[in-house]
């Protein structure tokens, strides 16, 4: 019972990013592009499997400033296009946004921004319903994974309206809830068009980009009528107390507050501000229940101020509801003195046993244990920063490499290292993976041979983007959707840039890889080392990986634990003082074997 | 009528596909669904949560804290660690089989003694309910199956709003051809087990 995406009848249990896949198909979407990024990530992987038989192009761009400009062309060409992220990929993304809208869009164009309030997979947790303000566009939050699917034909339709584009805002319990989809008929799609050229709309040189920008200024205004009249803006129930709503927090308003009237906001910029006068008026109290940052609530209380509304607005101004963090039925619970909300049963107290964390870790045989194996070795006593970056090598932060000393963004960490090499004393290391080296590591690392810098690059290169769930990069070459590319050499790469050491190592080779890690720290200019071994995780799914495993003689096995000092890896596993391997979880790679100093692990094929 | 069921578990336990299957199974029993799964980051390793909720009006993907009718647990100590999603009235199904954790496995924490994880759910409840899931797997062919043995395990639960036969025919049109009979017996042996305890 996998979902069947393409079928174009019957009632499935979707995952929101399945909902929002074959929403596309059936909104007749002809180009889709974008960047891998938790949580909107299985959206790519769905279209890589499927977007060549309904029909409609999809890539992998490069980063998701470009996947923004070439579905910003297909849709200048009349094709409707769609380009998806995470909201952290929306600041990447946003100069091309920031005057695309000044130009707008012929096919109807759709930027899904999937935030993630709780930071659940990412490194903040932004509001990015304030880029439309900013941007000066369109902007629709669906609540649920149906929903979604069913907005994204109106959305479509407004977009052309309007001929801008609309920015789709999900947040985390949209893409990954799940929940009942009735699929439609697709409406036809036009997979081609023609560019057909406007200079004074589509090149805003200052003399264009003035009359431009009043000009989007009237379409927003056109749009507020759209909003206006829009379906996705709609009042439930009867009462004193108004409750306006937004996105997945409408569900826990649905379920868990009663005698409330609600007015659930789908169309969420321009707001429909007429609507929303006409349903305060009257109302005893109004309570604003929004994830995040009160985007809602602050242009409610305008719209109070405005019409000369006195009535009480509770949210999170009022302190009733908090800023930080996703919401669920507990944090409704505190607007209980405002509102009628559900009692939950009182919950059993924790455990009084201490446990084990259990944070995401390496996992076993992962390639990156034996490079940060290898730089520690290398090391020593050094002073060094750890520059690291987003991705699985995130995950070096853990014990006992403890590599990661500052991360900001997708390729900040080679960055920083140039700003730590001018500052301070201490040797930078900057750690990024192969996908983030083509999405954002070049440009540093031509700035710190323009500049001068003295870093240390290491590029953890596993063949794959894989904390996203294993999408296609430059360095892999792209095989899907009838499309066949050459794999881009790293190496060669970093080449052409002209560094002052280059070397690639075998991670698996601890003992080499920390040797070379050495003469890199000893480099006084530019050192990059590049990490190349496949992600096993990757391999194992396309069938690929070797059957082996690694076996501990206990024999010759002394306890001196350096296998778990250096590589602990998960399926290495420590009882009563023994060592030996789970055999369930090893990969057969070896590390453990090399670090070894009594030759007492084997590999076993 | 309104249900909710929170799996917990360990990345790569199958939780996600027993999830899959309970959620399946409720919408051709005719209710509406409403889930919350973990992706992303959490997966590498670490603790995951599937909430199910199922019902004639449920919209919410997520639960209150101590809204769970029952619990299904994967693995001992991540049972352990999410109580607080149960009330006394919350049937909890507890996997004996641990998984340990990277640091445990290391040596650089402990991993408690299954005994008295047991003994410590028993303090906050007269609920809990266990099943070796994992060794009733392997008797039945592999360990792979352990989820298929949990799901039996839920079919034989006193109040779950879903059948047996429902239960039984989602799961093995979810699972590969090939182990169709393998998941077929992994339910039937975890529905047994626990209707003796039940």
């Amino acid at each position: 019972m996998m979902a069947d995406i393409l079928s174009n009848e019957g009632k499935q249990l979707l995952l929101g990013n399945e909902a929002i896949t074959r929403g596309l198909i059936e909104a007749g979407v002809g180009f889709a592009s974008t960047y891998p990024g938790t949580p909107s990530s299985e959206i790519g992987n769905n279209l890589e499997a499927l977007a060549d038989k309904a029909g409609m192009y999809f890539e992998f761009s490069v980063n998701e400033k470009v996947a923004l400009e070439v579905s910003a062309a297909a849709a200048a060409s009349g094709v409707r296009s769609f380009v998806f992220m995470k909201h952290v990929g929306l600041n990447v993304a946003a100069d091309p946004m920031m005057t695309l809208a000044y130009s707008g869009v012929r096919g109807g164009m759709l930027i899904l921004t999937a935030d993630d309030p709780s930071a659940h997979s990412s490194q903040n947790e932004q509001d990015n319903r304030y880029f439309s303000q900013l941007g000066l566009l369109p902007m629709m939050e669906p609540s649920t994974p149906a929903e979604a699917k069913e907005m994204i034909r109106y959305a479509y339709e407004v977009s052309e309206k309007l001929t801008l584009p609309l920015i789709f805002r999900t947040t985390t319990r949209v893409n990954h809830a799940r929940g009942i989809v009735t699929m439609r008929e697709p409406v036809g799609m036009v997979p081609r068009g023609r560019f057909e050229k406007d200079t004074p709309r589509f090149v805003n040189i200052p003399a264009h980009a003035r009359p431009n920008r009043v000009r989007l200024l009237a379409l927003m205004e056109e749009a507020k009528a759209v909003s206006e009249s829009s379906p996705y803006n709609f009042i439930e129930g009867s009462g004193e107390t108004g409750i306006i709503t937004s996105g997945v927090a409408y569900t826990y308003v649905k379920e868990f507050v009663s005698g409330a009237s609600v007015l659930k906001l789908g169309f969420t910029n321009p707001l429909p501000e007429r609507k929303i006068a006409d349903f305060i008026r009257g109302k005893k109290r109004i309570i604003v229940v929004e994830e995040l940052d009160p985007f809602l609530e602050d242009q409610v209380l305008r719209v109070c101020a405005q019409n000369g509304l006195d009535v009480p607005v509770f949210g999170k101004r009022s302190g009733h509801l908090p800023r930080a963090w996703e919401y669920n039925p507990d944090v409704i619970g505190r607007l209980s003195s405002v509102a009628d909300v559900m009692e939950h049963p009182v919950p059993l107290a924790p455990a009084d046993i201490l446990l084990p964390g259990r944070p995401p870790a390496l996992c076993a045989g992962c390639p990156h244990r034996g490079m940060y194996a290898a730089t520690k070795k290398a090391v020593g006593g050094r002073d060094v920063i750890y520059c690291s970056d987003i991705g699985c090598y995130t995950l070096g932060i853990q014990a006992p490499f403890n590599a990661a000393d500052y991360i900001i963004c997708m390729g900040g960490g080679a960055g920083a290292a140039g700003g730590f090499s001018e500052t301070t004393d201490q040797k930078p290391i900057a750690f990024l993976g192969d996908s983030t080296f083509f999405h954002s590591g070049i440009p540093p690392l031509i700035s710190a041979k323009f500049n001068g810098h003295r870093i240390v690059m290491v590029i953890l290169d596993n063949r794959t983007t894989a904390m996203t769930g294993h999408q296609p990069n430059p360095g892999t070459g792209r095989d899907f959707g009838g499309r066949k590319t050459e794999p881009l050499d790293i190496e060669a790469v970093v080449r052409g840039i002209g560094v002052d050491y280059l070397e690639t190592v075998d991670p698996y080779d601890v003992k080499r890889s920390a040797e070379v890690m050495k003469a890199a720290l000893e480099c006084d200019g530019i050192a990059v080392v590049i990490s190349k071994c496949p992600c096993p995780l990757e391999l194992k799914k396309l069938k690929q990986l070797e059957a082996k495993h690694c076996r501990v003689d206990q024999s010759k096995c002394v306890r001196c634990y350096t296998c778990l000092r250096m590589i602990a890896c998960p399926a290495l596993v420590k009882e009563d003082g023994r060592v030996s391997v789970d055999e369930t979880q090893c990969m057969g790679c070896g590390m453990c074997a090399n670090v070894c100093p009594k030759r007492a692990i084997e590999v076993i094929r | 009528m309104k249900y909710t069921v929170q799996i917990v578990g360990v990345g790569g336990q199958g939780v996600l596909m027993a999830s899959l299957v309970l959620g399946n199974a409720a919408m051709k029993a005719g209710y509406r669904v409403a889930m919350s799964e973990v992706h992303g980051m959490a997966q590498r390793g670490g603790s995951v949560l599937s909430t199910l909720r199922m019902g004639d009006d449920v919209a919410s993907p997520l639960e209150a804290a101590g809204g769970a009718d029952l619990i299904m647990g994967f693995e001992p100590v991540e049972t352990c660690r999410n109580l607080p999603l149960a009330n006394r009235d919350t049937g909890i199904i507890m996997n004996l089989d641990p998984v340990y954790p990277s640091m445990v496995a290391a040596g650089f924490e402990e991993y408690p003694e299954v005994d008295d994880v047991i003994a410590s759910v028993r303090r906050r409840t007269s609920n809990l309910m266990t099943i070796e899931a994992t060794n009733i797997a392997l008797r039945a062919g592999s360990a792979v199956a352990a989820n298929a043995v949990m799901i039996g395990a839920v079919a034989a639960i006193r109040g779950f709003p879903l059948s047996k036969e429902l239960l039984k025919e989602t799961l093995l049109e979810t699972v590969p051809g090939k182990a169709v009979d393998l998941n077929s017996s992994a339910f039937d042996m975890g529905y047994e087990d626990m209707m003796s305890k039940n």
